[in-house]
């Protein structure tokens, strides 16, 4: 067993940093996130592994330099909160487009605009649609307790540079800003020069020995048969991590006639309105997407024709009820898809997530 | 006497650099950014650093400088080479980080990240290539576009009223306290590419001490993006732009910059 202790959402993404191996954190404060850079300036992780943490001049600087680190092949990472990840948006279809592997952090306010400083999680779209310019995905983890904000760190960075894709976990203010019980990771050491070359040899930017070819990090591709080659080559990859690395958590489906759908903190509610629900005779399963992207379209598919609709519960003003509605078209049986949602940083209560359900089935 | 009686190795006065990759440039005849990266390996070369130097190049003209110089290359967004050559360095601090920037990636959407990376003082050379234009696009107004000169955008002359200032931006740098070396060079004729190599060389060689931030800024022309020949832009540069970017040592292993000469 790991070392428990009662900690922050947002303390513990800094500390699985630091003991998962990370080489370096670029960060530019912003609510309610900014306890990930000043834990990290407390703990001062470059006396203890090595690890490099530098406060940036802006989200735009942050996202370039994760770019050049990570094109040394190195574990890096940076966290903000919505205006700030839509200023990071160009660099990260950049690392996209070079296919740099990196882990970045959305703590998600209410906006749009400056918006409010309450969780939200409004900044769907911009995360499992691509986000910035160009076709291509983040592969996308959004935590549901202190516990997975711990686990996917690690997990993070093992798919981005599986993928050599950039990571995104998605949570919001509630989740950086609870407290609970958690386990922390055992220490990994950072990856030694060797490790980087066995890893990242073919492609990083470590020096050009005689022995090899230049290596040359660029989105940029000024033929056009060839940009569209590299285009198919993500495509394919982000086709097998829909085939390899969907995740969800499924509570009480089986025997459900209605299923909630929810992610990150609408599933902790979800969870006790199914409770409830249940206490009033109403058979309610909850269905909840830890990988945004890739989505778990399959798993609904396959309850589409077992159960009499589907509710997607969401702070925000109804998203990924949109790709609910695609997996359910695509299970050919045809049942009701409807959305309840608070925003502005409006967290819903269980029971009015009940209420929302009968209204809309019952 | 043949020409294969002439081309033997006794009689070799000049050989390109091996760091310099044997291929044709995209660069318009009289562009400086040739001659830069001509000297820049021929430096990466006599220094030998080739393998443990990476170059940050910029979106503008020099997007391909990977294809001609043979060392590990990142290809920045525009503007934000420091910031990417920042996070390279940080992590990577033996390397040999350079940025290699044109005018408008480095003063206009580029200056915050500039101006920061130099204030931190980032153990790095930064190489600023001043051709007063944006080349790359097709000629339009740079920060650096002095008063009265003709691009697309400014079809009558920059008007100072309606386009503020040219930027004098190696000025602000060299106030910076993380910059060691600051200086402002050409390459327009023999004398001035020795010059200008010397600097380089002393910039380089600044970074591989640990100096913090050198800052060389190239005076150059874009005989395409203004207009004019080879040689009527050399002498443009020299009759207009020398006197509004006088040409030294702007700052030099002091903390204080030398700014008597503006
Ligand atoms: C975000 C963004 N904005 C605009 C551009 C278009 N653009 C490409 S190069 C360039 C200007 C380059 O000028 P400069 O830095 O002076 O380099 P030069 O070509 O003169 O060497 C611009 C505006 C871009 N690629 N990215
Ligand atoms: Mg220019």
């Amino acid at each position: 067993m790991g070392e428990l202790r009662l900690m922050k959402g947002n303390e513990v993404l800094a500390e699985a940093a630091i003991r998962c191996g990370c080489d370096g954190y670029f960060g530019y404060p912003i609510t309610p996130q900014s306890e990930i850079m000043e834990t990290l300036m407390v703990r001062q992780p470059w006396d203890e592994t090595g690890m490099v943490v530098l406060q940036a001049e802006s989200e735009i600087a942050s996202i370039n330099m994760v770019y050049g680190a990570a094109a040394t092949g190195k574990k890096v990472m940076t966290s903000s909160s919505s205006p700030g990840i839509s200023l990071m948006a160009e660099g990260i279809s950049y690392i996209a487009g070079a296919e740099l592997p990196c882990l970045f952090v959305n703590v998600v306010r209410g906006g749009p605009g400056l918006g409010t400083i309450q969780p939200s999680q409004a900044d769907y779209f911009q995360s499992v649609k691509g986000g910035g310019h160009g076709d291509y995905k983040c592969i996308v983890l959004a935590p549901a307790s202190v516990q997975e904000m711990n686990d996917f760190v690690g997990l993070g960075f093992e798919l981005a540079f599986k993928y050599l894709n950039p990571a995104l976990i998605l949570t919001d203010g509630a989740i950086g800003q609870m407290m609970e019980k958690v386990e922390l990771a055992d220490y990994k050491p950072r990856w030694t020069k060797e490790e980087i070359q066995k890893y990242s040899g073919k492609w990083a930017t470590t020096g050009k020995p005689n022995s090899r070819k230049q290596n040359v990090v660029t989105s940029l591709e000024m033929d056009s048969d060839k940009m569209e080659a590299n285009n198919r080559r993500f495509q394919e990859k982000y086709k097998k991590m829909e085939e390899e690395e969907v995740r969800f958590e499924t509570i009480m489906c089986d025997d459900a006639e209605y299923i909630m759908v929810a992610f990150g903190t609408s599933a902790r509610i979800c969870q006790k309105s199914v409770e409830i629900a249940r206490e009033q005779g109403i058979k309610v399963g909850l269905l909840r997407p830890i990988t945004l992207f890739p989505f778990p379209k399959k798993e609904i598919a396959k309850l589409t024709c077992h159960v009499k609709g589907f509710l997607s519960v969401e702070m925000s003003a109804g998203q990924m009820v949109e790709d609910i509605k695609l997996a359910v078209h695509e299970s050919g049986c045809n049942v009701r898809v409807e959305h309840f949602g608070r925003m502005g940083g409006i967290i819903p209560s269980p029971n009015e997530v009940v209420d929302a359900l009968k209204e809309k089935f019952l | 006497m043949d020409i294969k009686d002439i081309i033997k190795p006794e009689n070799l006065v000049y050989q390109k650099s091996d760091v310099q990759i044997d291929t044709i440039m995209h660069y318009c005849p009289g562009c400086t950014h040739g001659v830069v990266h001509k000297i820049l390996s021929e430096l990466i070369d006599e220094m030998g650093i080739q393998e443990n130097t990476v170059g940050v190049a910029p979106v503008g003209c020099a997007v391909f400088a990977y294809n001609y110089i043979d060392v590990d290359w990142q290809e920045a967004a525009h503007g934000r080479a420091p910031a990417v050559a920042t996070g390279i360095v940080r992590t990577n601090p033996d390397k040999f980080v350079f940025t290699y920037q044109g005018d408008g990636d480095l003063a206009s959407i580029g200056a915050a990240e500039i101006l920061h990376a130099c204030n931190r003082g980032e153990n790095m050379l930064v190489v600023f290539i001043n051709n007063g234009i944006y080349g790359m696009t097709g000629g339009q107004m740079a920060p650096t576009t002095i008063d009265g000169m003709v691009t697309s955008t400014t079809p009558g002359g920059r008007d100072i009223a309606l386009n503020g200032y040219p930027m004098k931006i190696t000025e602000l740098i060299a106030q910076l306290p993380g910059t060691s070396y600051v200086t402002r060079q050409s390459a327009q004729n023999a004398g001035a590419v020795r010059k200008c190599k010397r600097s380089l060389k002393k910039g380089i060689q600044n970074v591989l001490d640990k100096k913090g931030t050198s800052f060389i800024e190239v005076v150059s022309t874009c005989s395409s993006g203004w207009k004019m020949t080879p040689v009527a832009a050399n002498r443009w540069m020299e009759e207009n732009m020398f006197p509004f970017y006088p040409l030294g040592d702007l700052k030099d292993g002091s903390k204080e910059p030398n700014l008597s000469k503006n």
